[in-house]
This record gives structure tokens, C-alpha cells and sequence, in this order.
């Protein structure tokens, strides 16, 4: 189940102490900023939350690989724009298909190959196809997704890979 | 002016964002199984997120509000597909196979 655990290419303990120091960080700027309030009850809650976060982070892994490790690129912007198009397009065929007087379904599942993809671009990968409605990614192992779609068209569109190559064109360098 | 043009487009906004929660709704009645049930329902997840709360950051507008609010779209977009995903996962666990007990399709269910 938790494959961070078994790769341990932790990195050396000053490295993780400062990953831990900048996640606290980072989650302490977060509640002031959202919270704007400086009540001492507030702060506390805030303090108990990253600290509870800061626990269930460690306790799942999440310092074991490289932190940090989705970088934003204009790239990255790009894609978005793509996939709120998609989103928006297969919103209406699933609209149009819940709203017929007969549900015409053909649901499928396929086993997409992910395996050229880093772990990080196939989570990118896995959720960008939850997120559009008519498909969603049931497992991800071993380099490959498991995928169910609402219609046929939809595997069809998802085993022609576009969705495939744009994500893996986001990290490209 | 300017405030009309906003309005307008964030009240069209809203209304279809509505519109597609209300849907999701519908079709998580409809739908026959767990699976097409869950299809159904992320029309609501990611479509009618994405419209409503834009609807409203057009109503804030350039203020911190805004800013709150395209940060919790954000996270909602990244934090769903995820309890999505567990959910899957778990009913597959369960022994909620995909295509078994859908009945009202023409695919390879046995």
C-alpha cells in the first residue's frame, strides 16, 4: 500500500530536519494568512493543526521521498487551460446523457499504460482523469491505470493518449 | 458600468453552476451502479466547483476574499479526485466489481 515506505532513498538527517522546518513553516504562513486573526485561541488551534498535519505527513511517508517535488511552470498553466476545456466538454455529454429520457450507457474499463511517467505526473495523470467527468481512475499500480469510463467513446478518447502526452509534456525539460 | 458587466457574468455563472449540481444530483439518482453513480457526481465535484466559486470571486471581486476563494478551488480540485479515488478503491476492496452489476448497458458485463 505505501510504496514510500519501501524504496527508503530518505535523504540524510539534516536534509530532513530542514524539510521539516520549511513544512512547518509553510503550513504556519498559511493559517496566519487565511486566519488573519490573532486571537490566542485561533493561534492555538492553528498550532495544534500544523502540528497534526506536520504528524500525519511524517507518519505517511511523505519525508521518506523528495519533498516538494510538483514544481509550477507555465507549463503547468497550460494544461489547466486544457483540462478545464475538457472538463467542460465531457460535463455536457454527461449532462446530456443523465438528462436523456433512456440512460444509454457502455461502460468500459481499461488498463492504461503509465509507466514512461514519473509518480508525480501519474497522480497529475490519475486525478486529471477523475476530474473529467465520464472517466475515473479506479487504481493506480505498477505503472499502470486502472480506468473506468461512463461510454465507450470516452476509453476510446483516453487509449488515443492525449491526455497521456500533454501531461508527460508538463515536466519535460 | 463596469459593476453591471461583473454582475451579469457572475450571475450567469452561478446559474449554470447550479444547473450543473443539480444534475450531478439527478444522474447520481439515475445511474444504475456505485461507478456510473460516481461519473454522475463529479459533474458536480468539478464543473459546478469551478463555476459557483468563480461566480463568487466576480462577486468579491479584487480583494483577499478573492484570493481565499481561488485557493479553496484549487484544493478542491486536487483534494477530490483523491477522496474520489479512495472511495474506488475501497469498493473494489469490497468486492464492487466494475461491470457486473451495471444493468442497463450495452457493454461486456457477463
Amino acid at each position: 500500500m505505501n510504496p514510500a515506505r519501501d524504496n527508503q532513498t530518505a535523504p540524510g538527517s539534516a536534509g530532513r530536519l530542514r524539510a521539516y522546518l520549511m513544512f512547518t513553516v509553510l503550513l504556519i504562513a498559511a493559517w496566519v494568512l487565511w486566519s488573519g486573526m490573532f486571537k490566542p485561541l485561533l493561534l492555538a488551534l492553528g498550532a495544534v493543526s500544523c502540528a497534526l498535519v506536520v504528524y500525519i505527513a511524517v507518519r505517511m511517508g511523505y519525508f521518506d521521498s523528495r519533498v516538494f517535488a510538483l514544481r509550477f511552470n507555465l507549463r503547468l498553466l497550460g494544461f489547466w487551460a486544457w483540462l478545464l476545456k475538457e472538463i467542460v466538454k465531457s460535463s455536457l455529454e454527461v449532462a446530456r446523457i443523465v438528462l436523456a429520457r433512456k440512460l444509454e450507457l457502455s461502460t468500459r474499463v481499461v488498463e492504461i499504460d503509465v509507466s514512461q511517467l514519473s509518480p508525480v505526473d501519474q497522480v497529475i495523470l490519475g486525478n486529471s482523469i477523475t476530474l473529467t467527468p465520464g472517466t475515473l481512475t479506479l487504481d493506480a499500480d505498477d505503472g499502470k491505470l486502472l480506468v473506468h469510463a461512463l461510454t465507450a467513446e470516452g476509453a476510446a478518447a483516453l487509449e488515443e493518449g492525449e491526455m497521456l502526452r500533454r501531461v508527460a509534456a508538463i515536466h519535460k525539460d | 458600468m463596469m459593476g453591471t458587466v461583473f454582475d451579469i457574468a457572475s450571475w450567469v455563472l452561478l446559474t449554470f453552476g447550479g444547473l450543473s449540481v443539480l444534475i450531478g444530483g439527478i444522474g447520481a439518482l439515475r445511474m444504475p451502479d456505485l461507478f456510473t453513480r460516481m461519473h454522475a457526481a463529479s459533474v458536480t465535484d468539478s464543473l459546478g466547483a469551478i463555476l459557483v466559486l468563480t461566480g463568487v470571486m466576480l462577486q468579491a471581486g479584487l480583494t483577499l476574499a478573492t484570493i481565499k476563494l481561488a485557493a479553496i478551488l484549487l484544493f478542491l480540485l486536487l483534494t477530490s479526485p483523491t477522496a474520489s479515488n479512495a472511495l474506488a478503491t475501497a469498493a473494489m476492496l469490497a468486492g464492487n466489481k466494475p461491470g457486473i452489476d451495471t444493468t442497463s448497458n450495452r457493454s461486456d458485463a457477463q
